[in-house]
């Protein structure tokens, strides 16, 4: 049992499991308990968490991420209090509000002023709060002129607009927030940036479940990857956001080796491979450089430190542009087929040379290394390694290939029919 | 700014902040009074109408036809105050039995006292009551019964009955969530407590039929209780009269205490689980 958090800390998960019960044969008539007193009622434990551990401090947007099914909703209604845990020990401090759903207790037969009513109260405020706050809850919702409609009568817009604007007058300490902000047209989406990004100014606790990375990098300091039921990794929101994209394009092989991979990192084993550095270089430059001239030969480059001893290490770079699209993969089993041996302590540098047609802007390298057959994943740097590519004639595509124009008269005109 | 951090725990029944309780309670309730009469042109007055009306259908039957009250002074203020009481339990726990499972939208989206929502149900159905004794006042003023002291002691009667019937709620509530077979089971349950209770027929009529039978009908919480009531408002049979001693009123108080303290323990073990059993 773990003692109380500290000051700093507004959110403390310490080894917390949860798992449901799915019965293989439902039961659920009294009839068939007294037909078949005896038999037992089978089921299969689903582990949908499993030895959770983390810490928010006060004031961080912290971000929950994870695939379908990893268990990040469920890691919500625990912490909101609509889940019992299993087991391990969860924290919080100041009065928290979940928005696992938009629109909690909003019943179609009542007008705007009772939605809002239940609809708060469920969140936490008293009935003489939200009676005092209706009027701003409108305001906000710019729906004054329809007060006396009953809710069906709204449109769906009306209606999130209307329980958006409750859950930003409910004013809690900490918001639990689970893909609502997933609705709503783009205008809407940008007032929920506006409003998520005042909570954060003044100083609230947000833990936020998303499937969007944007969101993670534009808002969470830190952020969670869960894989079913376990923890991932902890870190900042970037790292968090590419291993959520390695996770998500990886095959379900190299998946197991991520997942194993962070969770011995995170134990302090270290990996087998460590990646100390990564850059661009270019000619013009003569080495390491920022800046590559479209058109112009350049190299990206790796330094890499063998912990123990590997054979035909599979070395890859990805490029990534400001919108995280992978626009390039080099890979070294493509053309080098034997990386050969490396004895532990060995340090490497690797280089690959090709013709740089990226389009001009802003690129991140993404290095990694793999064991030999490309499947186990050894290394990837967490930070990142920008450089840049000048030039003109930017047409908004990501490459600009070399290429000729040719103009033809048309068959029919060269022989003119006779 | 230092504020205490404090264990999440899961849901419970109570909770541990019974303010907030209070608050969902009333504001559940509020709601659900507005939404039942929505659409209704006389609105609040049908809760008056409707058991007046049934109960003029009762009486006409019961005094005219049947003649059940023969020879029973005031039958029909005795009458309405047995239906109504008896309405009361129905209502509460007929529709506390699916009270869950119709608020699974909010149980399973907020993390609140599960308690709250059987006795919502039964707050409503207390508002509903209070209306009805206003009725069963007019009638007893109208009939002429003279004023006892004794109408001082019907709180609690009332009392017991709110208790017993939020915990009879809370028991079926409970089952129901995983098992949906309570629903039809208590329907008939509601029907034959309707005829085991002196309601239609005074216990007089029991009693001179047969003592024993008598006893048994009274040790029944609900029958106990509108026996209780009839005699604090206008006299005739006390419920330690027909159970033969006032020592043995303790049998229906008893088993009313044990009902409502296993409806209880039943409801306070699936609420912690009752967003995912549902």
């Amino acid at each position: 049992m773990s003692a109380a958090p500290a000051d700093d800390v507004a959110v403390k998960a310490d080894g917390v499991a949860k798992s449901f019960r799915l019965p293989t044969e439902q039961v659920s008539t009294l009839k068939e308990r007294f037909v078949h007193p005896t038999r037992r009622r089978r089921h299969e434990d689903l582990h949908a968490l499993q030895d959770v551990s983390f810490e928010v401090a006060r004031g961080e947007v912290f971000g929950i991420v994870g695939r379908n099914g990893s268990g990040k909703s469920t890691l919500m209604k625990c912490l909101a209090g609509i889940y019992r845990s299993d087991a391990g020990e969860m924290w919080l401090r100041g009065r928290m509000a979940p928005f696992i759903e938009l629109g909690v207790g909003f019943n179609p037969d009542l007008t705007a002023q009772d939605n809002v009513l239940v609809n708060a109260v469920m969140l936490g405020l008293t009935p003489e709060q939200s009676r005092a706050r209706y009027g701003s809850i409108m305001d906000f919702a710019e729906l004054h002129e329809f007060a006396e409609l009953k809710l069906k009568n709204y449109s769906s817009g009306m209606q999130v607009r209307l329980a958006f604007s409750v859950m930003v007058h409910v004013d809690a300490d900490l918001l639990l927030i689970d893909e609502v902000l997933a609705v709503g047209d783009a205008a809407f989406q940008e007032k929920c940036y506006d409003v998520l990004q005042q909570a954060r100014d003044e100083g609230r606790t947000i833990l936020l479940v998303t499937h969007d990375m944007g969101q993670v990098q534009r808002f969470c300091d830190r952020a969670l990857l869960l894989d079913r039921g376990r923890v991932v990794a902890i870190g900042d929101s970037r790292s968090i956001a590419r291993q959520y994209t390695e996770l998500n394009f990886a095959t379900p092989l190299q998946r197991e080796s991520i997942v194993a991979r962070s969770t011995s990192a995170r134990r302090g084993l270290g990996g087998a491979v460590t990646i100390v550095d990564a850059w661009a270089q270019s000619v013009s430059a003569e080495g390491r450089t920022v800046l590559v001239e479209r058109g112009e030969p350049a190299s990206l480059a790796m330094r890499v430190r063998f912990d123990v001893a590997a054979e035909d290490p599979v070395f890859v770079f990805e490029v990534v542009d400001e919108h995280e699209r992978r626009v390039l993969v080099l890979s070294s089993d493509r053309t080098l087929l034997r990386s050969g041996r490396h004895a532990a302590g060995d340090e490497l540098d690797v280089v690959v040379a090709f013709e740089n047609y990226l389009a001009p802007g802003r690129y991140w390298i993404w290095p990694r290394v793999s064991a030999a057959g490309g499947e186990e994943l050894l290394a990837f740097r967490e930070g990142n390694y920008p450089f840049a590519v000048s030039g003109t004639g930017a047409g908004g595509a990501v490459m600009e290939v070399p290429h000729l124009f040719e103009l033809h008269p048309a068959p029919s005109m060269q022989q003119p029919a006779s | 700014m230092s504020v205490e951090a404090y264990r999440v725990r899961g849901p419970t029944a109570l909770g541990r902040d019974p303010r907030r309780f209070w608050n969902l309670t009333r504001t559940l309730a509020a709601t659900d009074w507005k939404v039942r009469f929505y659409g209704s042109a006389l609105g609040y007055l049908w809760s008056l109408l409707r058991p007046l009306m049934l109960f003029g259908i009762v009486y006409f039957v019961f005094s005219y036809v049947v003649q059940a009250g023969a020879g029973v002074e005031h039958y029909g203020v005795i009458l309405l105050l047995a239906m109504i009481l008896y309405f009361f339990f129905s209502e509460v726990t007929a529709a506390g039995v699916t009270s869950m499972v119709d608020r699974e939208s909010l149980l399973r989206k907020v993390g609140f006292p599960r308690a709250v929502v059987p006795l919502a149900v039964a707050l409503v159905a207390a508002m509903n009551l209070a209306l009805n004794l206003v009725v069963v006042a007019i009638f007893v003023v109208a009939s002429g019964v003279q004023p006892r002291w004794t109408w001082l002691l019907l709180p609690i009667p009332l009392a017991l009955m709110l208790v017993f019937a939020t915990g009879v709620a809370m028991l079926l509530s409970a089952l129901y969530v995983r098992y949906r077979d309570v629903r039809p089971i208590w329907e008939v349950v509601l029907q034959g407590l309707f005829y085991a209770t002196p309601i239609l027929y005074p216990i007089e009529a029991v009693i001179g039929h047969s003592q024993t039978l008598a006893k048994i009908a009274l040790c029944n919480p609900i029958a106990a209780i509108i026996q209780q009531s009839r005699y604090l408002l206008v006299g005739g049979t006390s419920l330690g009269e027909g159970l033969g001693s006032s020592a043995l009123a303790a049998i229906p108080l008893v088993i009313l205490v044990a009902v409502t303290v296993l409806g209880f323990l039943v409801f306070d073990r699936m609420a912690p689980r009752a967003a995912e059993e549902l």
